[in-house]
């Protein structure tokens, strides 16, 4: 009975922040949280999780030259049907992946964001690309960072990304959905307490960033 | 001008003067759309299925191109500048750099210009392989597609091969290439070329015959020499309406006067012919690939002018002299003389013209390219004007626009 | 190209249309350069198109700053069957940044002026349809102008990322 009513609020709740971010009016941080609330964790929610992960469709979204880098992960070489992914739709009704290929002008913000704003949940964004993900090569007034205006799940970093690297972005995203989030490189390789952060003292002033270790101590021994 | 002025006049339309039998229909193509091939919106205003007017509206993937090269020196403006057309990648940055030989008078060796010339030719080769393969999708026949990026990847190994980058390899540089290609690449391209003629044989085999594709592309949006020469149309379009204008011909540049190769040209100007021209243009490309290797002299790779060109790295261990040019040229690069140049070639689109204004400092005061799809996009209107949706498509296939030489 | 001589000879021939026509000429690494008043622009390109030069190869702008008159339009044309290219050109000052137009000569500076008159600011006058064409219609600013800031977004490192805008933690 407890479980019910919990997953009947569970799904208002979702339901209630689901148009608010179709608004547009969910703020940074519980944009984060709900994306991450997308990991699932019943196994009924498993099982459709990995049907989900499985059957990606991407839309066809290409915008400059990582549209051809993209349409070479489409081509025989690197194959993307072998894993389920071939059947781009041309429609963002009836998308689920939104490749973002390419530098997006300030032109065309919007109707990237109005794009993504018809695809129907569940839906991610890839930014394959430098030109999508920071400004890339092109450091002006005519591009935006897909950041500012629509949740960005997977960066591709690479300009053009080769196929494999694309590949490997969309087999981390298809991770991410299916529940096995890949660990970041601070887990695996053992480095939790080495980021640098900026301590309170620090104002406007302080160039430097501080060790969180301090001064004198290191890391190891 | 505000906003609605705006939307009157991008939605005005031209009528040829006839009397409309249907009322008329103004839709939006894009600027996502699938048979777009790159973000071109285009309003299209319909009379039934007849087209009476295009007004393509571009500027969606604007990137300020110019305005970062003006920014960067010399040698960091070659990356950005090569962004420009991303389907002929090699074509801007030639054009960039010969701008800048010009104004420096720098001479190339001869086989860095060997060496330029195999390389524009095979990205001519792979441009017109992803014009045909889209093409092809738009049409319906999806698999030439398959085929043709099978091709591309044969290429882009070669690419990756002599430079380390599949695309934006920034293999040019000013005063020649960036390094000699490596042992066995030649014989590789040359296996490369005899594969490709007999593939662009089973390509014509499989669409030059076709009954659908004749149906599409023959005789639909002709348009004749002189209304393109007024337009600014050049490259395969006016070669399919029967004019043999080719800089590689008419104004040989780089060492083209050095190879013999023939030009395709077209009788009827309509989409078959420019369906025909290009695909002859591979053939005739391979042949320009095979005379370079065969000819290809011994020599250096780059101008031996180390104000201009990096020395090379063992000699930065002996020489004070050069490690001080390396340094002046990583750090401020290449002060080129005053003076404003304008340097066109012929890119698988049509002129690619480069304009350089220089200051004399070390970077420049005005990159202008000058885009061949930018100017062919005109002809889109004239082309499809009372003509059917199904031949605009088809139009816009063999027009092969590539926006991002188009907004830059 | 023509050489110096003949690139005078054309000077010479624009002069007898009208005195002021022509402000000067430069012959640099063998490309010649025809400047000319605004006023005479019509003219003088006419004048060049029945000399031989009916193709229209591009037209863009440069932005001499700091120099003054600080925008220039270059009409650089071709004679395709001498082969030979002749760059006309016209400088304006931003506070009367007028140029007649050449859409009635050559169809095809129609997308071409509108560029200029999108990333420099230059008015044609007497071209069918000027509105800017790459930058959103609604932009304020001429992002070509040597005084117009490159723009970007700050990179974010560590030490900085909690002045810069946006940051949301």
């Amino acid at each position: 009975m407890e479980v019910t009513r919990e997953r009947v609020d569970d799904l208002r709740v979702r339901q209630l922040r689901a148009r608010e971010m179709l608004r547009g009016d969910i703020p940074d941080k519980e944009l984060e949280a709900y994306v991450e609330e997308r990991v699932l964790t019943t196994t009924l929610d498993k099982a459709v999780a990995w049907a989900r992960g499985n059957s990606l469709f991407p839309a066809t979204f290409g915008l400059a030259c990582c549209a051809i880098e993209m349409m070479s992960v489409v081509g025989a070489r690197l194959d993307i049907a072998r894993f389920g992914f071939e059947a781009f739709r041309a429609s963002p009704r009836q998308a689920d992946l939104l490749i973002l290929s390419g530098r997006v002008s300030i032109k065309m913000a919007p109707v990237v964001r109005r794009i993504y704003d018809q695809m129907l949940e569940p839906r991610w964004a890839i930014a394959m690309g430098a030109c999508c993900s920071s400004m890339g090569v092109f450091n002006n007034y005519a591009i935006v960072p897909a950041d500012k205006f629509m949740p960005i799940d997977v960066h591709v970093p690479g300009c053009p990304p080769r196929p494999e690297a694309l590949m490997h972005g969309i087999l981390k995203l298809r991770d991410r959905i299916q529940g096995n989030a890949p660990e970041g490189w601070r887990e695996r390789y053992d480095a939790i307490g080495t980021e640098e952060v900026v301590g309170a003292a620090d104002g406007p002033g302080s160039p430097f960033a501080v060790n969180v270790f301090g001064s004198g101590e290191t890391g190891s021994a | 001008m505000t906003v609605s002025d705006y939307r009157r006049q991008e939605e005005s339309i031209t009528l040829s003067g006839e009397a409309l039998s249907q009322e008329l229909m103004t839709i939006n193509m894009g600027p996502h759309h699938p048979s777009t091939h790159g973000v071109l919106r285009l309003i299209v205003t319909l009379e039934g299925e007849i087209v009476r007017d295009v007004k393509p509206v571009i500027g969606y993937v604007h990137t300020g191109i110019e305005k970062t090269a003006e920014d960067k020196a010399y040698w960091k403006a070659i990356p950005v500048v090569e962004r420009m057309d991303y389907l002929s990648y090699y074509f801007n940055a030639m054009a960039f750099c010969g701008a800048v030989e010009t104004l420096l008078e720098c001479e190339v060796p001869p086989r860095a210009q060997y060496l330029r010339v195999i390389h524009l030719e095979l990205n001519r080769i792979m441009s017109h392989l992803v014009w045909l393969g889209t093409s092809a999708l738009d049409l319906g026949a999806i698999s030439v597609w398959w085929y043709c990026f099978r091709e591309r990847e044969a290429l882009l190994d070669l690419f990756e091969m002599s430079s380390g980058q599949r695309m934006h390899t920034r293999y040019f540089q000013v005063g020649g290439v960036i390094e000699d290609i490596p042992r066995g690449w030649a014989q590789r391209v040359s296996a490369f070329t005899k594969t490709m003629r007999a593939r662009a044989d089973q390509y014509a085999a499989l669409l030059d015959k076709n009954e659908i594709v004749l149906q599409r592309l023959r005789g639909t949006c002709p348009l004749d020499e002189a209304t393109l020469l007024g337009l600014g149309v050049t490259g395969p379009l006016l070669r399919a309406a029967g004019n043999p204008w080719d800089l590689r011909k008419a104004a040989p540049y780089c060492s083209y006067d050095h190879f013999d190769f023939k030009i395709p040209v077209g009788t009827q100007g309509d989409n078959y012919d420019r369906y025909r021209v290009r695909h002859a243009e591979i053939y005739e490309s391979c042949d320009i690939v095979d005379q370079a290797l065969a000819g290809l002299p011994e020599g250096p790779f780059i101008t031996e002018d180390r104000k201009v060109a990096l020395p090379p790295r063992h000699e930065l261990a002996t020489s004070m002299e050069a490690l001080i040019h390396h340094f002046k040229l990583v750090t401020e690069g290449f002060r080129v003389p005053p003076g404003e140049v304008y340097y066109p070639i012929e890119s698988p689109r049509g002129e690619l013209g480069c304009y350089v204004r220089s200051d004399g400092s070390s970077k420049p005061a005005r990159v202008h390219m000058r885009d061949p799809s930018f100017v062919n996009l005109q002809a889109t209107a004239p082309m499809t004007r009372n003509s059917y949706i199904a031949d605009l498509v088809a139009t816009l296939a063999m027009l092969d626009p590539v926006l991002g030489g188009v907004d830059r | 190209m023509p050489d110096a001589t003949g690139l005078e000879l054309i000077a010479q021939d624009l002069r007898a249309i009208h005195p002021d026509a022509v402000l000067g000429t430069t012959w640099f690494r063998e490309q010649a350069t025809v400047e000319v008043a605004p006023a005479q622009l019509r003219a003088a390109a006419e004048a060049l198109h029945a000399r031989g030069y009916t193709f229209l190869a591009s037209c863009h702008g440069v932005d001499y700053y700091p120099e003054e008159p600080r925008l220039g339009v270059h009409y650089q044309l071709l004679d395709m069957p001498n082969v030979d290219r002749i760059c006309l050109a016209a400088r304006v000052t931003v506070e009367d940044p007028h140029v007649p137009s050449l859409c009635g000569i050559w169809p095809g500076a129609n997308h071409p002026e509108r560029e200029v008159f999108d990333m420099f600011g230059v008015v044609f006058d007497g071209h069918p349809d000027l509105r800017r064409i790459l930058m959103p219609e609604d932009y304020e600013g001429f992002p070509q102008r040597r005084d117009f800031p490159v723009g970007g977004e700050p990179v974010i490192f560590t030490y900085n990322e909690t002045q810069l805008p946006g940051w949301t933690q």
